[in-house]
C-alpha cells in the first residue's frame, strides 16, 4: 500500500527548455562606422542617392591575458606567421599558424603591444616549432606596419638545401623561363611542378600581408593567379606573380601584382608590389553582354 | 550528465560503427558500384551533378529519402532537400542540415552529400543510426545558393564568388546579397555593409533574397519539430554557436558550448584537426541576419554553424585529396550534436523516470529497513 502511494506521489519531472525568445526588430541605437579599416567610405564610393552604410561595432581592444582560441590572439599570430616567412620563408619552406598557447595584449604609448606563446609548422617538412613573439601594432593615423619580433625553436629543422639547390639551378638558365596560372585550381589541385612556385609565391605574399596586417584583419593566400618568370638578373630568380589574397574579417579577395627575386643565399625578396583594383563591372552574369 | 554520458557512449558505438564498416568495405571484392561510389565522395560535383545524384538517392533508398522543393532561388531554379528518416505514420523530430549557402564554399556541399551517403549506408546495420532514423527526420540541403554555386562553377575568375546572383538596386552595379546576412534576425545591425558591392551586403531588406525566405519559411512551419539546426561553412576549423551578434548570449550557451566542445573532441579524435569552439563574437567576429541565429531565436536549441577545412593553407580552394577525411571529421562533430539532440529528446523522460524510481525504491527499503 504505502509503496503504491509513494511512488504515486512521485511524479517524473522532465524538464524541456524554453528558451525565451526575443526577436528585434531592425531599429536599433546607431552604431558609427568610424575606423574600420575595410570600411567603404561614406559617399565617395556611392552610386546612388541613398546613404551607404556600413554598420560595424566599434573593435574595444582586448588587454591583459588573451584567450588563446579568441580572436585577437589568432589575428595577432597570423602576423607572426606572415612576418616568419618573410624571414624564413622559400620554395621549400612555408610556415603557418599551428596553436595559440597563451597571449597577453598591452596599451603602450599610441600603440598595441602583443605577446603571444604559440606552435608553428613548416607544411613541406611537417616540422613543428615553439615560438615566442612580441607584435606592435602602431597607432594613431597612418598605414605603418606592424613591428614583429619572434623567436623559434625547432621549426627550421628541415633541410632545405639540396632541394632549394636543385630548384635554383633547374630555372636560373634563361632558355626555358617558366609560368604557370590558378594556383591551385577550382579543385585545390596543381601539378607538382608548380608547388615550388606556390610555396614561393606565398611567401612573396607574405611581405604584403605583413605590411596590409592590423588587429582588425586576417590575411591568407588564396591563389596565385598567374606567374611569370623573368630573366634571371643578379644570379637571381626573378618572377612576376599576380596574386590573390583572401582577408577573412572582410570576406574580401583582393588582387595583388608583384616582382619577386629568390637565391638560396638571398632568399625571397619583393622588389615591387602592386595592388590590383577591384573590378565591380565583372560581376555581371556570364551570358548578358553589357 | 545521464544524457551526455548516454551520447559519449552512443558516439562509441557509432565511431565503432563507421570503422568496421570502411573495414569490411576495404576487404570486400570491389564492384563497379563500389568503387565508383568511392571516388564519387572524393571529387567536387557541380549542380548538375548534385541534383542528378539527388534522384538517385531517392531511386535507390526510396523507403528512406524524398525530397522537396522549398523555394527557388533569384534565377528562378530550384532549392531542394533530401528528407531522409525511416517513414513513420506519427509526426517526427527533425534535424536541419544545409550546406553550400557560400558559393566558393565547395567542401560543404561536398559534405553533405557525404553525410547522406554515410547514414544511408550505416542505417540498416548500425543501432545507434538506427534508431535516429527512427525517431528522426534529416531535412538535409546539400546546396542551398543555388545561383552562387552555378556561377562559382562557370570559370576560374568566378570561382571565388559568395553571395547570391540578386542584382544590385538603386543604381548600384553589383551583384549578390550575403545570404547568411539576410535572416531576420537583427538583421542589418552589426558586422553587414548596406553598399551593393560589399561582400557583407545584407540586402534591401530581410528575407529579400528568396533562398533565405525559403529556408525561414521551412522552419518556421517546423520549428515545433526541429531538435538541432547545422549550417555548414568553409574554411577556418571552427564551431561557431550563437550568438553572431554580440553582446547577446543564448540562453543555453552553457549546453552549447559543451556540446560543441564535445563535437571539437570528436573531430580531433579522427584525424588530430582542431576545431575552435565558441561564438562568432568571440573567436571569430560578430555579425547579424545569419542563417544560425535565427534558428535560435525562433527557439531551436541546438544550433551550430561549422567552418570546415582548412586553416589558410588553400583557403577555399581544398584539394579533393581532402575531402574524405574533412568529410570523416565533420561526421563525427554532426553526429556527436545529433546523438546529443537525440537522446535528450528520447531518453530524458525515460533517464528520469528511472531515476526517481530507483530513488523511491530505496527511500522505501532503508525507511523500512531502519524501522525493523
Amino acid at each position: 500500500m504505502d509503496w503504491t502511494l509513494l511512488i504515486l506521489l512521485v511524479v517524473p519531472t522532465v524538464v524541456h527548455g524554453n528558451p525565451t525568445v526575443t526577436v528585434r526588430t531592425g531599429s536599433g541605437p546607431p552604431v558609427g562606422s568610424d575606423q574600420h579599416p575595410n570600411s567603404v567610405p561614406l559617399s565617395e564610393e556611392t552610386q546612388t542617392t541613398t546613404e551607404v552604410r556600413e554598420v560595424v561595432v566599434e573593435e574595444v581592444m582586448m588587454t591583459g591575458v588573451l584567450n588563446p582560441s579568441h580572436y585577437p590572439a589568432r589575428r595577432a599570430a597570423t602576423v607572426v606567421q606572415h612576418y616568419l616567412n618573410t624571414r624564413y620563408g622559400s620554395p621549400y619552406r612555408w610556415i603557418f599558424l599551428s596553436k595559440v598557447h597563451s597571449g597577453s595584449a598591452e596599451d603602450v604609448a599610441e600603440m598595441r603591444k602583443y605577446q603571444l606563446e604559440l606552435t608553428m609548422q613548416e607544411i613541406i617538412s611537417n616540422v613543428s616549432g615553439q615560438c615566442s613573439a612580441e607584435l606592435l601594432f602602431p597607432g594613431g593615423e597612418g598605414q605603418s606596419a606592424p613591428q614583429v619580433q619572434a623567436s623559434c625553436e625547432g621549426l627550421l629543422q628541415s633541410n632545405t638545401t639540396a632541394q632549394e639547390e636543385a630548384f635554383y639551378q633547374q630555372h636560373r638558365a634563361s632558355n626555358n623561363m617558366v609560368s604557370g596560372n590558378d594556383i591551385p585550381d577550382s579543385y585545390g589541385h596543381m601539378e607538382p611542378n608548380m608547388k615550388p612556385f606556390w610555396h614561393l609565391g606565398g611567401v612573396a605574399s607574405s611581405f604584403i600581408m605583413l605590411k596590409e596586417s592590423n588587429e582588425s584583419t586576417l590575411y591568407n593566400m588564396a591563389q596565385v593567379a598567374n606567374f611569370t618568370q623573368l630573366e634571371t638578373e643578379k644570379d637571381q630568380l626573378r618572377v612576376n606573380y599576380h596574386v590573390l589574397l583572401h582577408e577573412m574579417i572582410s570576406q574580401e579577395i583582393i588582387h595583388w601584382k608583384l616582382l619577386v627575386t629568390w637565391s638560396p643565399e638571398q632568399g625571397v625578396q619583393v622588389l615591387q608590389t602592386e595592388l590590383q583594383p577591384k573590378c565591380h563591372n565583372c560581376e555581371a552574369p556570364p551570358n548578358t553582354t553589357n | 550528465m545521464m544524457m551526455l554520458g548516454l551520447g559519449s557512449v552512443g558516439l562509441v558505438l557509432l565511431s565503432l560503427a563507421v570503422q568496421s564498416g570502411h573495414g569490411a568495405q576495404d576487404s570486400a571484392v570491389w564492384s563497379r558500384e563500389e568503387t565508383t561510389e568511392r571516388n564519387y565522395y572524393t571529387r567536387y560535383h557541380n549542380m548538375s551533378e548534385i541534383t542528378a545524384w539527388m534522384e538517385q538517392m531517392k531511386r535507390e533508398n526510396p523507403d528512406v529519402v524524398s525530397s522537396m522543393v522549398y523555394g527557388q532561388t533569384y534565377e528562378r531554379r530550384n532549392i531542394t532537400l533530401l528528407k531522409i528518416g525511416l517513414r513513420s505514420t506519427e509526426r517526427k523530430k527533425a534535424i536541419w542540415m544545409d550546406c553550400g549557402i557560400h558559393a566558393r564554399e565547395w567542401i560543404t556541399p561536398a559534405f553533405c552529400q557525404f553525410f547522406v551517403k554515410e547514414i544511408l549506408r550505416t542505417y540498416k546495420t548500425d543501432t545507434k543510426v538506427n534508431e535516429m532514423m527512427k525517431n528522426l527526420d534529416f531535412y538535409i540541403t546539400p546546396v542551398l545558393n543555388v545561383d552562387g554555386y552555378i556561377y562559382s562553377w562557370h570559370n576560374e575568375s568566378t570561382r571565388l564568388w559568395r553571395k547570391s546572383r540578386s542584382p544590385g538596386t538603386g543604381g548600384c552595379t553589383c551583384y549578390g546579397t550575403d545570404l547568411n546576412r539576410n535572416f531576420y534576425a537583427n538583421w542589418g545591425m552589426v558586422g553587414v555593409s548596406t553598399d551593393c558591392c560589399n561582400l557583407f551586403y545584407c540586402g534591401t531588406k530581410a528575407l529579400s533574397e528568396s533562398e533565405a525566405w525559403a529556408v525561414t519559411d521551412m522552419l518556421g512551419k517546423m520549428r515545433e519539430d526541429i531538435l538541432a539546426f547545422l549550417t555548414i561553412h568553409s574554411y577556418g576549423q571552427q564551431l561557431l554557436v550563437p550568438y553572431g551578434h554580440p553582446n547577446t548570449t543564448a540562453p543555453n550557451h552553457d549546453e552549447l558550448m559543451e556540446v560543441g566542445l564535445g563535437a571539437a573532441m570528436a573531430i580531433k579524435a579522427v584525424h588530430g584537426m582542431d576545431y575552435t569552439v565558441g561564438t562568432s563574437p568571440d573567436i571569430l567576429y560578430p555579425f547579424s541576419g545569419s542563417s544560425q541565429d535565427f534558428a535560435r531565436l525562433i527557439g531551436i536549441p541546438l544550433s551550430f554553424t561549422f567552418e570546415l577545412r582548412d586553416k589558410g593553407e588553400h583557403g577555399f580552394e581544398l584539394p579533393e585529396d581532402q575531402i574524405q577525411p574533412t568529410c570523416e571529421e565533420a561526421y563525427a562533430g554532426a553526429q556527436h550534436i545529433i546523438t546529443y539532440t537525440h537522446d535528450k529528446a528520447f531518453y530524458s523522460y525515460a533517464a528520469t523516470v528511472t531515476a526517481t524510481l530507483w530513488t523511491t525504491l530505496l527511500a522505501a527499503w532503508v525507511s523500512s529497513a531502519i524501522l525493523l
